[in-house]
């Protein structure tokens, strides 16, 4: 019975056949045609959780760990899971309004999203944690808590040297390609900073599998992308953590740096920078407060005076110009300078402290006096050298050992951002003189006054070289590193030995006696140390400073740099204490106080009133100080209304601990710049 | 059995029943791989407690079902189609008291574990009793009376279901117009149809203002190059703007009022959500708890097929192995064992597998076609159109609808998707086929 319509079967076959080619056609787009889905359905499935390596630690010269990992605990909030959350429960125990609980939740939301854990409180203290831990099952899993290593500081010391650690933003993702990601902590100054590569070790990173409500199933392919991460190595330090607290203590109240060094191998024991601060203050959760208050401070604490600190040397630099004419070869150790009272050399006197004749008789006596005639015409013997010929080049000359002496220059210590001091061109007198100028016109810089600018990091080198008869190995504080590869690079420039002048050891030793002389018999005398001999040299350097846009000489630095033992040199150290006048009279003490811990290993009761006495004495500007109560009173006030706040709410005041640990440090408005001002006209 | 040498299995058609068995066993594979949790297998499989042992047991439920089908003579169902049809009917009807409240679906009753969905079953019944019409003898289809009466038989049960807010099986109904259609329907209704959907897509797509503007211009422009046509006889004239005024009407007043006031919200967001728009509804006159329903389900139905996109999409072309996708073994697919069974082949066995399977379902249609018109009953003949169209319309739509260039109306993938009612009607509806092929010898009315 054939059937009536029997070729319409072909047009519902072809009906059939057009549907399914549209959905395969379709397929191909979907499944072929686009690698969107893929990465979608990653992200869906798959989370690339980051497992972070513990910091390598920091070892001081006798193996003592001056920085360690410690656990803190932060708070994460899930934004989606907050519904029907006991709010108020959290909100007591972390003692904040509701409020300010959702300004922190709408944070979170901003920052990391809706899905994604964020931080709500991080760096819990332990009270809170404590009570926390034991109320989170009421939370989840709309909080919890979270692990994290931060970094603690047994000897609540080394500030500047260490560096803290911090979150990274942007621009250090950017920079480093983005190896870091958000929320990674990293080095941020300091030898944290420096050595990040070494200290940071290796992340490693976990895939998971996760379903559809974000809970974690299995590893994913069975952890055939994963790594394993790899601890960060330790650094074995030439640093004196005692030396190092005895520094710092000294420099309590009053600005200024200390750098000590051994200089047979350029390793640094102590480097303090006061004011200084506990660099406990910047890991807990009150970092973010801490280190505003700090920044604006005119006394900087968190700027390191020890290489960024830029000051005339002042007569501390006369041994620097005695090495100069001799490798030159303008005066042999015998040459003598009658000088009464004043150098006339030029147009204008340039005075001396001493009259008496026969004190410049020869190099050694001259350094022992100081006298400024002799060295400024050391200066200019050096520069007016007739056989560099004429005075432009002579200076070149001239500078070109200050550079090769480190001054001037970045010595390359492992620290990062350091300074170089200041040594001009001869193009800064060409253009400020017309080209018209002499050996007269920068003869200042023979007693370290005028166009010149030295770190104290610089200064503590310069003993170095006069220690080492000759030669200087950059400083640094790193001497090995644990499980050192041959890839780490790192230290190799600290290996090489820098050969600056041609002077024979004879010679050196006339230099030597005669910074031994300043301690023994001259201007040095308060760095005696009983059955050690010193050598040194006091500098008071003049210096001025711009206050409210006025220009105005400010109260002369003290300078203090030695070596000991003299014979055998194993510390040079360098020492300015801002605004505190005459060198030998606070820089003295502290540079001898320094030398004995680090030679003798120990001080006597009366030497530790001694270092007392000095931590007790504030030398600050009367204009800094002004400034530094006006902030102090305002830091008060603020906690005061955070108490009243936190009273008011029901809550007890929790910021006692914080107040009492922070008014160690002092915290001001930044008005006057004194050891940047410019020296020059 | 008067005949003592009966043979079952004479006749019967193996292709269709190897074809079959593949696509059920791939299934339960399917379901297996989407949701087993590392339980133990055997006990997995014989405790009938998990997905793909519930599924397995549906299949040999099915497959005694299907040897009761064949032991039968295909006299039954000529006989007893009516009376098939009405019992059907009943229990649609049925369902109105004592319905279970599963998922938002009122087309379910439950007894003593077990849930049947009547509005699945009632297909095989509307197939019978439309083969039964079609192929009376004193059946003149060409008249407007028979198919209407055709039409009805259809469009019953696909009322009752709508009033049970299944739409999607509802819709199922409509297939059966393809039947009708091979009989004799005239293919203007088609046309006509095929116009009028094209009309409501094109309205979905393009501004309501704009698109009355092309419709105009058209009607103007066939008005212009038909002039001479127009001036010999003006009813061309009358059907030009007829034609243009129920189109406007449609695209204007008729689409709008479907959607504002028949549909519900939330499938007026779907059909939009897969042409790629977001309906705003006027949401004054709802209350608050039906705002929030429509949002609940808007977001469902965007997030499935976005799941579902991603799992299919992320398989690539070959795939990503059985138990190997991310999406389809975590959970990310809402109702991946039922209505997106798909996405598990999409996403384990890429491009590939996705097309081989939609191969062999094309594959089977056609094998229906064939087989089809080889029959010399009309009634045969009918009632394996019927299959057909009824196969077609559930992997299409349901395929489309995992892909996401159809809205999301629940229905499932024939001998795939996870479910008793499901896994039996489509076995019963094939069974039958087969038995009525066997005797295709025979001539049924």
């Amino acid at each position: 019975m054939p059937a009536f319509n029997q070729s319409r079967q072909n047009v519902i076959k072809l009906l059939f056949l057009v549907s399914f080619v549209i959905l395969g056609i379709r397929l191909l787009f979907l499944q072929f045609a686009s690698t969107k889905y893929d990465l979608l359905a990653l992200d869906n499935a798959v989370s690339k959780k980051i497992v972070y390596p513990d910091r390598g630690i920091i070892f001081d010269r006798k193996g003592r760990s001056i920085l360690e990992n410690t656990q803190t605990y932060d708070l994460m909030v899930m934004p989606t899971q907050l519904k029907g959350l006991d709010t108020l429960g959290i909100c007591n125990i972390l003692k904040i309004d509701l409020e300010e609980f959702r300004e922190r939740v709408i944070g979170a939301i901003v920052k990391n999203g809706r899905y994604r854990p964020s931080i709500f409180e991080s760096s819990l203290s332990l009270e809170t944690f404590v009570q926390l831990q034991e109320n989170i099952f009421r939370f989840e899993p709309g909080f919890f808590l979270q692990e994290r290593p931060i970094r603690s500081y047994p000897f609540k010391a080394a500030a500047h040297i260490l560096g803290y650690v911090g979150e990274v933003d942007s621009s250090i993702l950017k920079k480093t390609n983005y190896y870091y990601q958000m929320g990674d902590y990293m080095g941020l100054s300091g030898l944290e900073r420096f050595y990040e590569p070494i200290l940071m070790g290796q992340r490693g990173v976990r895939y998971q599998i996760k379903d559809n409500k974000n809970r974690i199933v299995g590893s994913y392919e069975k952890g055939l992308y994963d790594s394993v991460a790899i601890a960060g190595r330790n650094l074995r330090t030439y640093i004196d953590i005692d030396v190092q607290v005895i520094a710092e203590r000294m420099l309590k109240n009053k600005l200024g740096a200390i750098v000590a060094i051994d200089p047979r191998s350029g390793g640094i024991i102590a480097m303090a920078s006061g004011p200084t601060y506990d660099p406990n203050m910047l890991t807990g959760n009150q970092r973010k407060n801490n280190f505003s208050w700090m920044l604006r401070d005119t006394a900087r604490p968190l700027f390191n005076r020890a290489i960024k600190g830029q000051y005339p040397p002042g007569s501390t630099i006369k041994p620097t110009g005695a090495l100069i004419a001799l490798d030159e070869g303008v005066i042999t150790p015998s040459f003598g300078l009658g000088c009464g009272g004043a150098y006339f050399g030029c147009r204008r006197p340039i005075g001396c402290t001493h009259k008496t004749p026969g004190h410049a008789g020869n190099l050694r006596v001259a350094l022992a006096n100081s006298c400024n005639s002799y060295f400024s015409h050391l200066y200019r013997l050096a520069v007016d050298n007739p056989r560099l010929g004429g005075t432009a080049k002579g200076y070149l000359k001239w500078k070109q050992y200050m550079n090769s002496f480190g001054m001037g220059v970045r010595l390359g210590v492992d620290l990062p951002s350091e300074d170089k001091g200041l040594i001009v061109d001869t193009s800064f007198y060409n253009r400020l003189y017309n080209r018209s100028w002499s050996s007269c016109t920068n003869v200042f810089l023979g007693i370290g006054q005028g166009e010149m600018q030295a770190t104290p990091l610089q200064m503590a080198n310069m003993m170095c070289i006069i220690a080492n008869k000759g030669y200087y190995y950059t400083p640094h504080f790193v001497k090995s590193i644990d499980g050192q590869l041959q890839t780490d690079t790192v230290l190799n420039p600290y290996k090489k030995k820098h050969q600056v002048t041609n002077i024979s050891a004879e010679t050196y030793e006339i230099v030597q006696l005669g910074m031994q002389d300043v301690v023994e018999q001259g201007t040095g005398g308060v760095a005696r140390i009983e059955g050690i001999s010193v050598a040194a040299k006091t500098g008071t350097a003049e210096n001025y400073g711009i206050i409210y846009g006025k220009r105005e000489k400010l109260k002369d630095h003290s300078w203090f740099v030695c070596f000991a033992p003299r014979e055998n040199p194993t510390i040079a150290v360098a020492v300015i204490v801002e605004n505190a006048g005459f060198g030998a009279t606070w820089a003295g003490p502290m540079a001898a106080l320094v030398m004995e811990k680090y030679l003798r290993d120990t001080l006597s009761a009366a030497r530790w009133k001694e270092v007392e006495r000095i931590e007790n004495t504030e030398i600050i500007l009367p204009i800094v100080r002004q400034k530094r109560s006006r902030l102090d009173s305002l830091r008060r006030e603020k906690m005061r209304k955070l108490q009243l706040k936190a009273t008011a709410s029901g809550n007890l005041p929790q910021r006692q601990n914080q107040d009492k640990k922070s008014s160690i440090t002092v915290y001001h408005l930044s008005a006057i710049k004194p050891e940047n001002e410019e020296q020059f006209v | 059995m008067k005949n003592n040498s009966f043979d079952m299995s004479k006749g019967v058609d193996w292709t269709l029943v190897g074809v079959y068995l593949v696509l059920v066993l791939t299934g339960i594979a399917s379901i297996f791989a989407t949701t087993y949790r590392d339980e133990n297998i055997i006990t997995g499989f014989l405790s009938f407690k998990t997905d793909y042992s519930r599924q397995l047991l549906y299949f040999f439920l099915s497959a005694v079902l299907a040897v009761f089908i064949l032991l039968m003579d295909s006299k039954f169902f000529t006989a007893t189609s009516n009376i098939l049809y009405f019992a059907g009917l009943i229990l649609l009807i049925l369902v109105f008291p004592f319905h279970t409240d599963v998922k938002g679906t009122k087309s379910i009753i439950r007894f003593s574990g077990f849930q049947l969905q009547p509005a699945e079953l009632c297909k095989v019944f509307v197939n019978l009793a439309l083969a039964k019409y079609l192929s009376s003898t004193d059946l003149n289809f060409r008249k407007l009376r028979s198919q209407l009466v055709a039409a009805c038989l259809v469009l019953v049960p696909a009322v009752l279901t709508i009033l049970q807010s299944e739409t999607g099986l509802a819709l199922v109904y409509f297939s059966f117009f393809l039947v009708m259609y091979r009989e004799g329907l005239p293919s203007a209704v088609l046309v006509i149809g095929f116009s009028i959907a094209m009309l409501v897509v094109m309205t979905l797509l393009i501004d309501q203002n704009v698109l009355a503007i092309i419709l105009s211009l058209g009607a103007i422009g066939f008005i212009y190059g038909l002039q001479r046509l127009i001036k010999r006889n003006k009813s061309v004239l009358v059907l030009i703007i007829s034609i243009w005024a129920i189109a406007v009407g449609i695209q204007r007043f008729a689409v709008p009022y479907f959607f504002n006031n028949v549909l519900k919200p939330y499938q007026v967001q779907r059909i939009y959500a897969t042409v790629g728009k977001d309906f705003q509804v006027d949401t004054e006159s709802m209350s608050e708890e039906d705002i929030k329903k429509m949002e609940d389900k808007k977001k469902a139905g965007n997030y499935n097929v976005k799941q579902s996109k991603i799992a299919i999409g992320s398989g690539g072309f070959w795939g990503k192995g059985l138990m190997k996708g991310t999406q389809t073994r975590y959970d990310f697919v809402p109702e991946q064992r039922t209505d997106f069974i798909f996405c598990t082949i999409g996403e384990g066995f890429g491009f590939v597998g996705s097309i081989a399977l939609l191969g062999l379902y094309l594959f089977m249609l056609f094998r229906i076609i064939h087989m089809a018109e080889r029959q010399r009953s009309v009634f045969s003949r009918t009632y394996a159109y019927g299959v057909a169209s009824v196969f077609f319309f559930h992997v299409f739509i349901n395929v489309g609808m995992t892909i996401g260039i159809i809205p999301v109306i629940g229905i499932t993938l024939p001998f795939m998707s996870y479910g008793g009612t499901s896994l039996i009607t489509f076995s019963i509806l094939l069974f039958i086929l087969i038995r009525l092929d066997a005797d295709r010898q025979m001539v049924l009315r």
